[in-house]
């Protein structure tokens, strides 16, 4: 077990960057190369590690199945969400220009919306695919 | 020469696709051929990437001062197909992991026996 | 003159580590050697001017991939690849080089590496990058373009994730390995 001692010690120091990390680059994808899509899978590379050092039913405690069930769907849910409530709004799908005051705030807002929802659903997927693969091999 | 200087990041791209698509095609190994798939699918970005480029031209956020940017559309494609390529992926190494539990092997030919004798 | 030269020097170590790929037989080292090429295509991204894709390519290329690998080598305990021991050995090589060499044809015509008078650059490129800044005001013209011009690609895009992930648990989402058992009751029950 003293083989552990560096990882545990050195995974406790970098998973809270990592998640900071993920979460600057999804809410600056508009300023700098980010976005949803590398937001949610360096987000899923922090848990990762947590659940490659402190043992899978550590991190399953931590986020459970059920919950990343929810999460997927959610992020599905949000980015058609945002298309429907703008039709509601009077515009066409997806026609972001409608949820603002004047067009660039509505752009603002739309594109945050989907991007969110993009980055909850890329996490939650990456998430559950790795805890299926590496739950399989418990007898 | 010029020809050989303006061409060549094509060239190589496609001497990968074709490094990966006959790792595909020859190898028995089903892990091995879904790398050969992943090399493959590498290429075709790097190929299309090579075909958006601007000399001189710099990365396409806007800025003060910049006068040259390089194509963004073809970035666009590319990000979208990185992320249908590891669904796939994921998908192909878990019927992997299925296949090796009902068959007892991942090789092809040995799969192909057992099939016949079941 | 510089780029050219990390170009090229990127561009060989990748030739290298693909045909290192084909000929070792060890399945973790060539799952290794894949992370190593998805690495350095992505510094290739960089040097293309390339950085959204080039982030993206290494998160997932080299993170997320080589770990799924990983753990596919760990669940199927398989170590090394057998040979192929096929009939023809000689048919894949010719089918690849017949290919390689139609697309080597096909490339003759493509404007020059680097362009700026390609078709491509001049048709519908200029005016993304012009509008991108009064229509929706974020600098990032790949973001404006993935989320507000093209927003339905994302949208197809997010459900083949989805889709994804639902395909993996229902193939593995149970917990016991059971195939293997039935199979063998079944065995047993013919004879």
């Amino acid at each position: 077990m003293t083989h552990n001692i560096i990882l545990r010690v050195i995974s406790k120091f970098l998973i809270p960057p990592i998640i900071i990390f993920a979460l600057y680059v999804q809410f600056h994808g508009d300023f700098g190369p980010g976005g949803g899509f590398q937001a949610g899978v360096i987000m899923s590379a922090a848990i990762i590690l947590y659940a490659l050092v402190f043992g899978l039913d550590a991190a399953e405690k931590f986020i459970s199945l059920t919950i990343l069930r929810i999460l997927a769907s959610l992020g599905v849910l949000i980015y058609a969400g945002v298309g429907i409530v703008t039709i509601f709004l009077g515009g066409n799908y997806l026609e972001y220009t409608v949820l603002g005051s004047t067009q660039i705030a509505g752009q603002h807002l739309g594109i945050l919306l989907v991007e969110l929802g993009v980055g909850i659903s890329v996490f939650s997927v990456m998430l559950i695919i790795f805890f299926t693969f590496a739950g399989r091999g418990r007898p | 020469m010029d020809f050989i200087i303006g061409h060549y990041n094509y060239w190589i791209a496609i001497f990968l696709m074709m490094v990966g698509f006959y790792t595909v095609i020859s190898r028995g190994n089903l892990v091995k051929k879904i790398i050969g798939l992943n090399i493959f699918q590498v290429s075709v970005f790097l190929l299309y990437i090579s075909m958006s480029t601007v000399k001189d031209g710099a990365a396409p956020i806007i800025a003060d001062g910049v006068i040259l940017y390089s194509n963004p559309l073809p970035h666009v494609l590319i990000l979208t197909a990185i992320v249908v390529g590891v669904a796939t992926t994921a998908l192909g190494l878990a019927l992997v992991v299925r296949i090796k539990e009902a068959y007892g092997t991942i090789e092809e030919d040995e799969i192909h026996e057992r099939d016949h004798t079941l | 003159m510089i780029d050219a030269v990390i170009n090229i020097t990127l561009l060989a170590f990748l030739a290298i580590t693909a045909l290192a790929i084909v000929r070792m037989t060890n399945l973790f080292a060539i799952v290794m050697l894949f992370g190593i090429f998805s690495f350095l295509s992505a510094a290739l991204f960089v040097v293309m001017d390339a950085v959204d894709v080039a982030f993206t390519e290494a998160a997932v290329g080299a993170g997320i991939s080589t770990v799924l690998m990983i753990v596919t080598i760990a669940l199927t305990k398989e170590q090394k690849e057998k040979h192929p021991t096929g009939h023809r050995p000689w048919l894949p090589l010719m089918v690849v080089m017949v290919t390689g060499a139609a697309l080597v044809y096909g490339t003759l015509d493509i404007p020059a590496f680097g362009d700026p008078d390609a078709p491509a650059q001049t048709h519908v490129a200029p005016q993304y990058l012009e509008r991108s800044m009064p229509e929706t005001g974020i600098p990032n013209v790949v973001t404006s373009v993935l989320a507000s011009y093209r927003g339905f690609d994302t949208l197809g895009e997010v459900v083949v994730v989805f889709t994804a992930g639902i395909a993996v648990l229902l193939l593995i989402g149970g917990r016991r390995a059971g195939a293997r058992t039935r199979m063998n009751e079944r065995e047993q029950d013919d004879t």
